[in-house]
Protein backbone atom coordinates (compact mmCIF):
# COMPACT_ATOMS: atom_id res chain seq x y z
CA UNK A 1 0.00 0.00 0.00
CA UNK A 2 1.48 3.48 -0.88
CA UNK A 3 1.82 6.04 1.89
CA UNK A 4 1.01 9.41 0.99
CA UNK A 5 2.88 11.76 2.98
CA UNK A 6 4.46 15.02 3.50
CA UNK A 7 7.99 15.05 2.30
CA UNK A 8 9.52 15.65 5.71
CA UNK A 9 7.54 12.84 6.60
CA UNK A 10 8.97 10.69 3.87
CA UNK A 11 12.77 11.32 4.53
CA UNK A 12 12.15 11.31 8.39
CA UNK A 13 10.52 7.73 8.18
CA UNK A 14 13.01 6.28 4.73
CA UNK A 15 16.38 7.68 4.52
CA UNK A 16 18.04 7.14 7.83
CA UNK A 17 21.77 8.01 8.34
CA UNK A 18 24.52 5.69 6.53
CA UNK A 19 21.83 4.51 4.30
CA UNK A 20 22.16 3.95 0.55
CA UNK A 21 20.12 6.38 -1.24
CA UNK A 22 20.17 7.15 -5.16
CA UNK A 23 18.13 10.19 -5.91
CA UNK A 24 17.64 9.61 -9.72
CA UNK A 25 16.76 11.96 -12.89
CA UNK A 26 19.20 12.48 -16.12
CA UNK A 27 19.13 16.48 -16.11
CA UNK A 28 15.01 16.34 -16.42
CA UNK A 29 13.26 15.48 -13.22
CA UNK A 30 15.42 15.59 -10.51
CA UNK A 31 14.17 15.53 -7.35
CA UNK A 32 16.17 18.40 -5.62
CA UNK A 33 13.35 19.10 -3.19
CA UNK A 34 13.73 15.95 -1.40
CA UNK A 35 17.84 16.47 -1.59
CA UNK A 36 16.98 19.66 0.18
CA UNK A 37 14.71 18.29 2.66
CA UNK A 38 17.58 15.12 3.45
CA UNK A 39 20.03 18.41 4.06
CA UNK A 40 17.56 20.01 6.39
CA UNK A 41 17.51 16.98 8.55
CA UNK A 42 20.47 16.54 8.46
CA UNK A 43 21.13 13.03 7.45
CA UNK A 44 24.90 11.97 7.99
CA UNK A 45 27.47 9.23 6.56
CA UNK A 46 24.78 8.56 3.22
CA UNK A 47 26.07 6.41 0.32
CA UNK A 48 24.88 8.67 -2.56
CA UNK A 49 24.37 6.83 -5.77
CA UNK A 50 23.56 8.78 -9.40
CA UNK A 51 24.38 8.97 -12.54
CA UNK A 52 25.21 12.52 -12.32
CA UNK A 53 25.87 14.05 -9.17
CA UNK A 54 24.17 17.68 -10.64
CA UNK A 55 23.84 20.17 -8.37
CA UNK A 56 21.56 18.30 -6.02
CA UNK A 57 24.95 15.99 -4.63
CA UNK A 58 27.20 19.28 -4.89
CA UNK A 59 24.35 20.93 -2.17
CA UNK A 60 24.39 17.52 -0.14
CA UNK A 61 27.99 16.88 -0.35
CA UNK A 62 29.04 20.31 0.36
CA UNK A 63 26.60 20.08 3.57
CA UNK A 64 28.05 17.41 4.73
CA UNK A 65 25.54 14.23 4.42
CA UNK A 66 27.99 11.82 2.17
CA UNK A 67 30.87 10.10 2.37
CA UNK A 68 30.29 7.83 -0.09
CA UNK A 69 29.52 8.58 -3.71
CA UNK A 70 28.81 5.97 -6.98
CA UNK A 71 28.46 8.22 -10.18
CA UNK A 72 29.77 8.32 -13.67
CA UNK A 73 29.86 12.02 -14.70
CA UNK A 74 29.99 14.48 -12.13
CA UNK A 75 30.14 17.97 -13.66
CA UNK A 76 27.93 20.96 -14.27
CA UNK A 77 26.47 20.34 -17.35
CA UNK A 78 27.58 22.99 -19.93
CA UNK A 79 29.26 24.98 -16.72
CA UNK A 80 31.77 23.70 -15.61
CA UNK A 81 32.76 21.39 -12.13
CA UNK A 82 30.69 20.74 -9.05
CA UNK A 83 32.67 22.97 -6.48
CA UNK A 84 31.62 20.81 -3.57
CA UNK A 85 32.27 17.66 -5.37
CA UNK A 86 35.55 18.82 -6.36
CA UNK A 87 36.49 20.58 -3.05
CA UNK A 88 35.45 16.94 -0.98
CA UNK A 89 37.34 14.79 -3.71
CA UNK A 90 40.55 17.30 -3.38
CA UNK A 91 40.22 18.58 0.51
CA UNK A 92 38.34 16.22 2.38
CA UNK A 93 36.00 19.02 3.16
CA UNK A 94 34.15 18.99 4.65
CA UNK A 95 34.44 15.05 4.50
CA UNK A 96 36.76 12.91 3.03
CA UNK A 97 33.89 10.68 0.05
CA UNK A 98 34.91 7.79 -1.27
CA UNK A 99 34.32 7.63 -5.10
CA UNK A 100 33.01 3.97 -6.65
CA UNK A 101 33.62 5.61 -10.20
CA UNK A 102 32.15 4.12 -13.43
CA UNK A 103 31.30 4.83 -17.18
CA UNK A 104 27.11 5.60 -18.05
CA UNK A 105 27.19 2.17 -19.67
CA UNK A 106 28.34 0.37 -16.64
CA UNK A 107 26.26 1.92 -14.20
CA UNK A 108 23.02 1.91 -16.48
CA UNK A 109 24.40 -2.16 -16.79
CA UNK A 110 24.40 -2.30 -12.71
CA UNK A 111 20.88 -0.81 -12.21
CA UNK A 112 19.43 -3.29 -14.84
CA UNK A 113 20.78 -5.44 -12.94
CA UNK A 114 19.97 -4.25 -9.54
CA UNK A 115 16.10 -4.12 -10.84
CA UNK A 116 16.16 -7.82 -11.95
CA UNK A 117 18.13 -8.79 -8.92
CA UNK A 118 20.97 -10.46 -10.66
CA UNK A 119 24.25 -9.91 -8.72
CA UNK A 120 25.83 -7.94 -11.71
CA UNK A 121 25.22 -6.60 -15.05
CA UNK A 122 27.92 -7.43 -17.95
CA UNK A 123 28.18 -5.00 -21.01
CA UNK A 124 31.44 -4.43 -23.71
CA UNK A 125 32.64 -1.93 -21.95
CA UNK A 126 35.47 0.02 -19.50
CA UNK A 127 37.83 -0.72 -22.55
CA UNK A 128 41.58 0.76 -22.13
CA UNK A 129 40.58 2.88 -19.50
CA UNK A 130 42.23 3.08 -16.20
CA UNK A 131 39.00 3.26 -14.63
CA UNK A 132 39.32 -0.49 -14.22
CA UNK A 133 42.47 -0.24 -12.44
CA UNK A 134 41.10 3.05 -10.05
CA UNK A 135 38.00 0.96 -9.26
CA UNK A 136 38.14 -2.77 -8.20
CA UNK A 137 34.55 -3.04 -8.38
CA UNK A 138 34.56 -3.05 -12.26
CA UNK A 139 36.00 -6.70 -13.06
CA UNK A 140 35.44 -8.84 -15.64
CA UNK A 141 33.95 -11.78 -16.63
CA UNK A 142 34.40 -15.07 -19.86
CA UNK A 143 31.17 -15.27 -21.90
CA UNK A 144 30.52 -18.94 -20.91
CA UNK A 145 29.08 -19.86 -24.63
CA UNK A 146 31.83 -17.40 -26.95
CA UNK A 147 34.56 -17.40 -24.25
CA UNK A 148 34.80 -13.66 -24.97
CA UNK A 149 35.90 -11.05 -22.26
CA UNK A 150 33.30 -8.81 -20.88
CA UNK A 151 33.29 -6.17 -18.40
CA UNK A 152 31.32 -6.88 -15.16
CA UNK A 153 29.77 -4.00 -12.49
CA UNK A 154 28.23 -4.97 -8.76
CA UNK A 155 24.18 -4.28 -9.10
CA UNK A 156 23.15 -1.69 -7.70
CA UNK A 157 20.71 -1.82 -5.02
CA UNK A 158 20.01 1.21 -3.08
CA UNK A 159 18.18 0.91 0.12
CA UNK A 160 16.12 4.22 -1.22
CA UNK A 161 15.61 5.52 -4.15
CA UNK A 162 13.86 9.05 -4.37
CA UNK A 163 12.49 9.90 -7.76
CA UNK A 164 10.61 12.89 -8.77
CA UNK A 165 7.55 12.42 -11.60
CA UNK A 166 4.89 14.34 -13.07
CA UNK A 167 2.00 12.47 -11.81
CA UNK A 168 0.68 10.04 -9.25
CA UNK A 169 -2.99 8.59 -8.98
CA UNK A 170 -4.61 8.07 -5.71
CA UNK A 171 -3.59 4.61 -5.71
CA UNK A 172 0.16 5.45 -5.87
CA UNK A 173 1.03 4.58 -9.54
CA UNK A 174 3.60 6.77 -10.85
CA UNK A 175 3.47 8.41 -14.46
CA UNK A 176 6.67 9.79 -15.93
CA UNK A 177 7.45 10.96 -19.14
CA UNK A 178 10.15 12.92 -20.88
CA UNK A 179 13.71 12.24 -20.60
CA UNK A 180 13.92 9.46 -18.75
CA UNK A 181 16.81 8.21 -17.99
CA UNK A 182 17.85 5.31 -15.63
CA UNK A 183 14.91 6.03 -13.49
CA UNK A 184 13.12 3.45 -13.85
CA UNK A 185 15.96 0.89 -13.28
CA UNK A 186 16.72 2.65 -10.38
CA UNK A 187 13.34 2.67 -8.72
CA UNK A 188 13.17 -0.72 -9.60
CA UNK A 189 16.74 -1.71 -8.01
CA UNK A 190 15.29 -0.28 -4.96
CA UNK A 191 14.59 -1.77 -1.56
CA UNK A 192 12.02 1.64 -0.91
CA UNK A 193 10.84 3.67 -3.55
CA UNK A 194 9.84 7.29 -2.50
CA UNK A 195 8.31 9.54 -5.52
CA UNK A 196 7.79 12.96 -5.25
CA UNK A 197 5.11 14.41 -8.03
CA UNK A 198 3.85 17.35 -9.46
CA UNK A 199 0.80 16.73 -8.94
CA UNK A 200 -1.93 13.89 -7.85
CA UNK A 201 -4.71 12.97 -9.61
CA UNK A 202 -7.96 10.68 -9.67
CA UNK A 203 -6.45 8.32 -12.39
CA UNK A 204 -4.08 8.60 -14.77
CA UNK A 205 -5.10 7.52 -18.87
CA UNK A 206 -4.33 4.54 -20.13
CA UNK A 207 -0.49 4.56 -20.69
CA UNK A 208 0.57 2.05 -23.07
CA UNK A 209 4.59 1.80 -23.49
CA UNK A 210 5.08 4.95 -21.14
CA UNK A 211 6.83 4.60 -18.16
CA UNK A 212 4.55 3.82 -14.71
CA UNK A 213 5.84 2.70 -11.63
CA UNK A 214 2.91 0.36 -10.33
CA UNK A 215 1.71 1.39 -6.95
CA UNK A 216 3.27 -1.87 -4.89
CA UNK A 217 6.24 -1.03 -6.33
CA UNK A 218 6.28 2.63 -4.68
CA UNK A 219 6.33 3.32 -1.11
CA UNK A 220 5.49 6.80 -0.31
CA UNK A 221 4.29 9.45 -2.68
CA UNK A 222 4.64 13.30 -2.05
CA UNK A 223 2.76 15.83 -3.25
CA UNK A 224 5.53 18.36 -3.80
CA UNK A 225 4.60 20.87 -6.83
CA UNK A 226 7.79 22.31 -8.51
CA UNK A 227 10.40 19.49 -6.98
CA UNK A 228 12.32 19.14 -9.75
CA UNK A 229 13.62 22.75 -9.86
CA UNK A 230 16.07 24.27 -10.60
CA UNK A 231 15.94 21.58 -12.69
CA UNK A 232 12.91 20.79 -14.93
CA UNK A 233 9.84 18.73 -15.45
CA UNK A 234 8.64 18.01 -19.04
CA UNK A 235 4.70 20.15 -19.37
CA UNK A 236 5.52 22.02 -15.81
CA UNK A 237 8.26 24.34 -16.13
CA UNK A 238 11.75 24.51 -17.69
CA UNK A 239 15.32 23.83 -17.21
CA UNK A 240 16.72 27.47 -15.47
CA UNK A 241 19.69 27.30 -16.83
CA UNK A 242 20.45 30.47 -16.02
CA UNK A 243 20.33 29.38 -12.31
CA UNK A 244 22.70 26.21 -13.45
CA UNK A 245 25.62 28.75 -14.45
CA UNK A 246 24.67 31.27 -11.40
CA UNK A 247 25.60 28.01 -9.12
CA UNK A 248 29.16 28.23 -10.62
CA UNK A 249 29.94 31.12 -8.32
CA UNK A 250 27.57 30.40 -5.78
CA UNK A 251 29.04 27.09 -5.40
CA UNK A 252 33.44 28.01 -5.69
CA UNK A 253 33.96 29.41 -2.30
CA UNK A 254 32.72 27.21 1.27
CA UNK A 255 31.34 30.53 3.02
CA UNK A 256 29.45 31.36 0.05
CA UNK A 257 28.07 27.93 -0.60
CA UNK A 258 26.67 27.76 3.17
CA UNK A 259 25.69 31.52 3.64
CA UNK A 260 23.33 30.38 0.27
CA UNK A 261 22.13 27.18 1.63
CA UNK A 262 21.57 28.59 5.14
CA UNK A 263 19.22 31.31 3.29
CA UNK A 264 17.65 29.30 1.02
CA UNK A 265 17.82 25.58 2.25
CA UNK A 266 18.14 25.46 6.04
CA UNK A 267 15.82 28.66 7.00
CA UNK A 268 13.15 27.62 4.98
CA UNK A 269 10.44 25.53 5.91
CA UNK A 270 9.75 23.20 3.33
CA UNK A 271 10.12 23.48 -0.15
CA UNK A 272 7.46 25.62 -1.17
CA UNK A 273 9.46 28.01 1.60
CA UNK A 274 12.80 27.32 -0.94
CA UNK A 275 11.17 28.96 -4.05
CA UNK A 276 9.16 31.56 -2.47
CA UNK A 277 12.90 32.64 -0.67
CA UNK A 278 13.89 32.59 -4.56
CA UNK A 279 10.91 34.99 -5.33
CA UNK A 280 12.31 37.27 -3.06
CA UNK A 281 15.99 37.25 -3.71
CA UNK A 282 15.44 37.92 -7.45
CA UNK B 1 35.66 35.84 -45.82
CA UNK B 2 37.57 37.35 -43.04
CA UNK B 3 36.94 38.35 -39.54
CA UNK B 4 36.11 34.76 -38.29
CA UNK B 5 37.47 33.60 -34.48
CA UNK B 6 39.70 30.02 -34.32
CA UNK B 7 36.68 28.75 -32.44
CA UNK B 8 34.29 29.51 -35.28
CA UNK B 9 36.76 27.79 -37.73
CA UNK B 10 36.97 25.21 -35.63
CA UNK B 11 33.06 24.69 -35.15
CA UNK B 12 33.15 25.13 -38.78
CA UNK B 13 35.72 22.52 -39.80
CA UNK B 14 34.23 20.20 -37.44
CA UNK B 15 30.52 20.57 -39.42
CA UNK B 16 32.45 19.75 -42.53
CA UNK B 17 33.35 16.06 -41.99
CA UNK B 18 29.53 15.50 -40.89
CA UNK B 19 27.56 13.61 -43.65
CA UNK B 20 23.82 13.94 -44.54
CA UNK B 21 22.08 11.21 -42.75
CA UNK B 22 24.85 10.16 -41.01
CA UNK B 23 24.02 8.99 -37.00
CA UNK B 24 26.08 11.14 -34.78
CA UNK B 25 26.36 10.92 -31.07
CA UNK B 26 26.83 14.26 -29.77
CA UNK B 27 28.97 15.36 -26.77
CA UNK B 28 27.87 18.91 -25.65
CA UNK B 29 30.06 22.41 -25.77
CA UNK B 30 31.98 22.11 -29.04
CA UNK B 31 30.74 18.77 -30.61
CA UNK B 32 26.92 20.25 -29.87
CA UNK B 33 27.76 23.46 -31.98
CA UNK B 34 29.63 21.40 -34.78
CA UNK B 35 26.72 18.78 -35.15
CA UNK B 36 24.17 21.14 -35.43
CA UNK B 37 26.12 23.59 -37.68
CA UNK B 38 25.82 21.15 -39.79
CA UNK B 39 22.23 19.93 -39.30
CA UNK B 40 21.44 23.61 -40.35
CA UNK B 41 23.94 23.69 -43.13
CA UNK B 42 24.93 20.67 -45.57
CA UNK B 43 23.19 17.84 -43.81
CA UNK B 44 19.58 18.70 -42.85
CA UNK B 45 18.88 14.18 -42.38
CA UNK B 46 21.80 13.86 -39.62
CA UNK B 47 20.56 12.22 -37.00
CA UNK B 48 21.95 13.59 -33.81
CA UNK B 49 21.68 11.49 -30.80
CA UNK B 50 22.49 12.92 -27.45
CA UNK B 51 22.62 10.40 -24.37
CA UNK B 52 20.11 11.25 -22.09
CA UNK B 53 17.89 9.53 -24.91
CA UNK B 54 16.85 11.79 -27.59
CA UNK B 55 17.31 10.86 -30.49
CA UNK B 56 16.84 12.58 -34.15
CA UNK B 57 16.75 15.83 -32.02
CA UNK B 58 16.39 19.00 -34.11
CA UNK B 59 17.02 21.88 -31.17
CA UNK B 60 16.33 25.54 -32.52
CA UNK B 61 18.74 26.64 -29.70
CA UNK B 62 22.09 24.66 -28.65
CA UNK B 63 20.85 22.80 -25.00
CA UNK B 64 23.00 23.74 -21.69
CA UNK B 65 23.32 20.01 -20.67
CA UNK B 66 22.77 16.87 -22.96
CA UNK B 67 18.83 16.92 -21.19
CA UNK B 68 17.81 19.66 -22.01
CA UNK B 69 14.19 19.82 -22.48
CA UNK B 70 14.38 21.18 -26.13
CA UNK B 71 16.22 17.85 -26.81
CA UNK B 72 13.44 15.74 -25.92
CA UNK B 73 10.69 18.25 -27.54
CA UNK B 74 12.09 18.01 -30.67
CA UNK B 75 13.78 14.53 -30.69
CA UNK B 76 12.10 11.91 -33.43
CA UNK B 77 11.79 9.49 -30.09
CA UNK B 78 13.55 9.66 -26.45
CA UNK B 79 13.94 5.97 -24.90
CA UNK B 80 15.43 4.93 -21.85
CA UNK B 81 19.04 5.91 -21.03
CA UNK B 82 20.44 1.90 -20.74
CA UNK B 83 18.99 1.61 -24.49
CA UNK B 84 20.88 4.35 -25.55
CA UNK B 85 24.37 2.60 -24.68
CA UNK B 86 23.65 -1.15 -25.61
CA UNK B 87 20.93 -1.36 -28.47
CA UNK B 88 22.08 2.16 -30.51
CA UNK B 89 25.78 2.51 -29.14
CA UNK B 90 26.63 -0.67 -27.99
CA UNK B 91 25.00 -2.54 -30.85
CA UNK B 92 27.05 -0.41 -33.26
CA UNK B 93 24.44 1.65 -34.46
CA UNK B 94 26.14 4.97 -34.46
CA UNK B 95 28.58 6.10 -37.04
CA UNK B 96 30.20 9.19 -35.30
CA UNK B 97 31.16 9.77 -32.16
CA UNK B 98 31.64 13.05 -31.01
CA UNK B 99 33.94 14.19 -28.11
CA UNK B 100 35.61 16.64 -26.29
CA UNK B 101 38.24 15.42 -23.45
CA UNK B 102 40.63 17.88 -21.09
CA UNK B 103 44.01 16.09 -22.42
CA UNK B 104 44.69 13.94 -25.57
CA UNK B 105 47.49 11.91 -26.13
CA UNK B 106 49.47 11.02 -30.04
CA UNK B 107 47.17 8.00 -29.54
CA UNK B 108 44.44 9.94 -29.41
CA UNK B 109 43.19 8.25 -25.83
CA UNK B 110 41.50 10.81 -23.59
CA UNK B 111 41.46 12.36 -20.49
CA UNK B 112 38.47 13.72 -18.69
CA UNK B 113 38.69 12.14 -15.32
CA UNK B 114 41.58 13.81 -12.95
CA UNK B 115 44.89 16.18 -13.38
CA UNK B 116 47.27 14.75 -11.18
CA UNK B 117 47.27 11.17 -9.85
CA UNK B 118 43.35 9.38 -8.85
CA UNK B 119 44.16 8.86 -5.43
CA UNK B 120 44.83 12.51 -5.16
CA UNK B 121 43.99 14.90 -7.83
CA UNK B 122 45.40 18.53 -7.93
CA UNK B 123 41.87 19.01 -9.83
CA UNK B 124 39.31 16.34 -10.25
CA UNK B 125 37.27 16.62 -13.65
CA UNK B 126 34.05 15.21 -14.18
CA UNK B 127 34.59 12.14 -15.65
CA UNK B 128 33.69 9.47 -18.31
CA UNK B 129 30.17 9.78 -18.39
CA UNK B 130 29.22 8.23 -21.91
CA UNK B 131 32.68 8.88 -23.21
CA UNK B 132 34.18 5.70 -22.83
CA UNK B 133 32.29 3.38 -24.36
CA UNK B 134 31.37 6.19 -27.32
CA UNK B 135 34.80 5.88 -27.57
CA UNK B 136 35.35 2.42 -27.82
CA UNK B 137 31.90 1.35 -29.90
CA UNK B 138 31.33 4.88 -32.52
CA UNK B 139 31.89 3.35 -35.83
CA UNK B 140 34.84 6.37 -35.83
CA UNK B 141 35.07 9.13 -33.65
CA UNK B 142 35.49 13.17 -33.95
CA UNK B 143 37.94 15.00 -31.04
CA UNK B 144 37.53 18.48 -30.48
CA UNK B 145 40.00 20.33 -28.30
CA UNK B 146 41.90 23.32 -28.26
CA UNK B 147 45.87 22.65 -28.23
CA UNK B 148 48.19 24.03 -25.59
CA UNK B 149 50.95 22.04 -24.33
CA UNK B 150 48.31 21.28 -21.31
CA UNK B 151 45.83 19.50 -22.98
CA UNK B 152 47.84 18.49 -26.03
CA UNK B 153 50.32 16.11 -23.99
CA UNK B 154 53.14 13.58 -23.92
CA UNK B 155 51.59 11.86 -21.35
CA UNK B 156 48.25 11.61 -20.01
CA UNK B 157 47.60 11.71 -16.49
CA UNK B 158 44.77 9.41 -16.83
CA UNK B 159 43.18 7.31 -19.76
CA UNK B 160 39.49 7.60 -19.51
CA UNK B 161 38.47 6.13 -23.22
CA UNK B 162 40.77 4.66 -25.58
CA UNK B 163 42.10 6.42 -28.71
CA UNK B 164 44.47 3.72 -30.17
CA UNK B 165 45.86 2.85 -26.99
CA UNK B 166 49.85 1.99 -27.28
CA UNK B 167 49.85 2.59 -31.82
CA UNK B 168 49.70 -0.09 -34.13
CA UNK B 169 47.21 -2.42 -33.88
CA UNK B 170 46.98 -2.52 -30.27
CA UNK B 171 43.33 -0.84 -30.15
CA UNK B 172 42.16 -3.81 -32.41
CA UNK B 173 43.02 -6.58 -30.39
CA UNK B 174 41.50 -4.53 -27.56
CA UNK B 175 37.77 -5.60 -27.95
CA UNK B 176 36.82 -2.10 -29.12
CA UNK B 177 34.55 -2.38 -32.69
CA UNK B 178 35.06 1.03 -33.48
CA UNK B 179 37.75 2.33 -35.89
CA UNK B 180 38.74 5.24 -33.14
CA UNK B 181 39.44 8.58 -33.26
CA UNK B 182 40.18 9.25 -37.17
CA UNK B 183 39.88 13.31 -36.91
CA UNK B 184 40.96 15.71 -34.07
CA UNK B 185 39.83 19.03 -34.72
CA UNK B 186 41.91 21.75 -32.96
CA UNK B 187 42.64 25.80 -33.32
CA UNK B 188 44.88 25.52 -35.73
CA UNK B 189 43.31 22.66 -37.97
CA UNK B 190 42.58 18.65 -37.89
CA UNK B 191 45.41 16.19 -36.97
CA UNK B 192 44.52 12.25 -38.42
CA UNK B 193 46.58 9.24 -37.79
CA UNK B 194 49.07 7.81 -39.50
CA UNK B 195 47.67 4.21 -41.00
CA UNK B 196 50.42 2.00 -39.64
CA UNK B 197 51.64 3.58 -36.21
CA UNK B 198 48.34 5.06 -35.55
CA UNK B 199 49.98 8.21 -34.46
CA UNK B 200 48.06 11.66 -35.17
CA UNK B 201 50.13 13.94 -37.29
CA UNK B 202 49.26 17.13 -38.76
CA UNK B 203 46.67 16.50 -42.00
CA UNK B 204 45.29 20.24 -42.58
CA UNK B 205 46.08 23.86 -41.45
CA UNK B 206 43.45 26.43 -40.96
CA UNK B 207 44.01 29.51 -43.61
CA UNK B 208 46.05 31.22 -41.53
CA UNK B 209 47.71 28.63 -39.52
CA UNK B 210 51.17 27.75 -39.43
CA UNK B 211 52.94 24.24 -39.12
CA UNK B 212 55.24 26.09 -36.45
CA UNK B 213 52.12 26.99 -34.21
CA UNK B 214 50.94 23.30 -34.74
CA UNK B 215 54.65 22.66 -33.82
CA UNK B 216 54.61 24.59 -31.17
CA UNK B 217 51.06 23.80 -29.40
CA UNK B 218 51.60 20.50 -29.31
CA UNK B 219 53.50 18.48 -26.64
CA UNK B 220 54.87 16.06 -28.43
CA UNK B 221 56.81 15.76 -31.36
CA UNK B 222 54.36 16.25 -34.25
CA UNK B 223 54.78 14.69 -37.26
CA UNK B 224 53.26 15.80 -40.76
CA UNK B 225 51.80 13.95 -43.07
CA UNK B 226 52.68 13.93 -46.55
CA UNK B 227 50.28 16.46 -47.68
CA UNK B 228 48.65 19.11 -45.58
CA UNK B 229 45.79 20.37 -46.98
CA UNK B 230 44.48 23.84 -46.09
CA UNK B 231 40.84 24.26 -44.75
CA UNK B 232 38.87 26.80 -46.62
CA UNK B 233 37.36 29.72 -44.58
CA UNK B 234 34.20 29.67 -43.06
CA UNK B 235 31.65 30.96 -45.97
CA UNK B 236 29.23 33.56 -45.22
CA UNK B 237 26.59 31.38 -45.21
CA UNK B 238 28.10 29.22 -42.25
CA UNK B 239 29.24 32.17 -40.14
CA UNK B 240 25.64 33.42 -40.71
CA UNK B 241 24.27 30.28 -39.35
CA UNK B 242 26.76 29.64 -36.75
CA UNK B 243 26.23 33.08 -35.08
CA UNK B 244 22.43 33.25 -35.27
CA UNK B 245 22.54 29.74 -33.61
CA UNK B 246 24.79 31.25 -30.86
CA UNK B 247 22.49 34.72 -30.84
CA UNK B 248 19.77 32.14 -30.85
CA UNK B 249 21.39 30.30 -27.78
CA UNK B 250 22.08 33.03 -25.52
CA UNK B 251 18.92 34.33 -25.75
CA UNK B 252 17.07 31.47 -25.16
CA UNK B 253 19.25 30.48 -21.64
CA UNK B 254 19.41 34.14 -20.57
CA UNK B 255 15.31 33.58 -20.29
CA UNK B 256 13.78 33.81 -16.60
CA UNK B 257 12.21 30.77 -16.20
CA UNK B 258 8.93 31.33 -14.62
CA UNK B 259 9.40 29.33 -10.59
CA UNK B 260 6.95 26.63 -9.95
CA UNK B 261 3.80 28.08 -8.16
Amino acid sequence: MTQFLSLRAAIEQHVPDGACVALEGFTHLIPFAAGHEIIRQARRALHLVRMTPDLVYDQMIGMGCATRLTFSWGGNPGVGSLHRLRDAVENGWPLPLELDEHTHAGMAAAYCAGAARLPFGTLRGYIGTDLVAANPRIRSVDCPFTGERLAAVPAINPDVTILHAQRADREGNVALHGIVGAQREAALAARVLVVTVEEVVESLPPAMNSIVLPHWVVSAVSHCPGGAYPAYAQGYYGRDNAFYQRWDSIARERDGFREWMRRHVLESRDHGGFLASLRGAA
Amino acid sequence: MSGYSRDEMMTVAASRLLWDRCVCFVGIGLPSAACNLARLTHAPGIVLIYESGTIGTRPDVLPLSIGDGELAETASCVVPLPEIFSYYLQAGRVDVGFLGAAQIDRHGNLNSTVIGSYGSPATRLPGAGGATEIAAHARSTFVMLKATRRSFVERLDFRTSAGFLEGGDSRELSGATGAGPVSVITDFGVLAPDPESRELQLSALFPDATVEEARAAVGWPLGVAAEVSRIEAPSAAELATLRELHARTREAHARPVHLPA
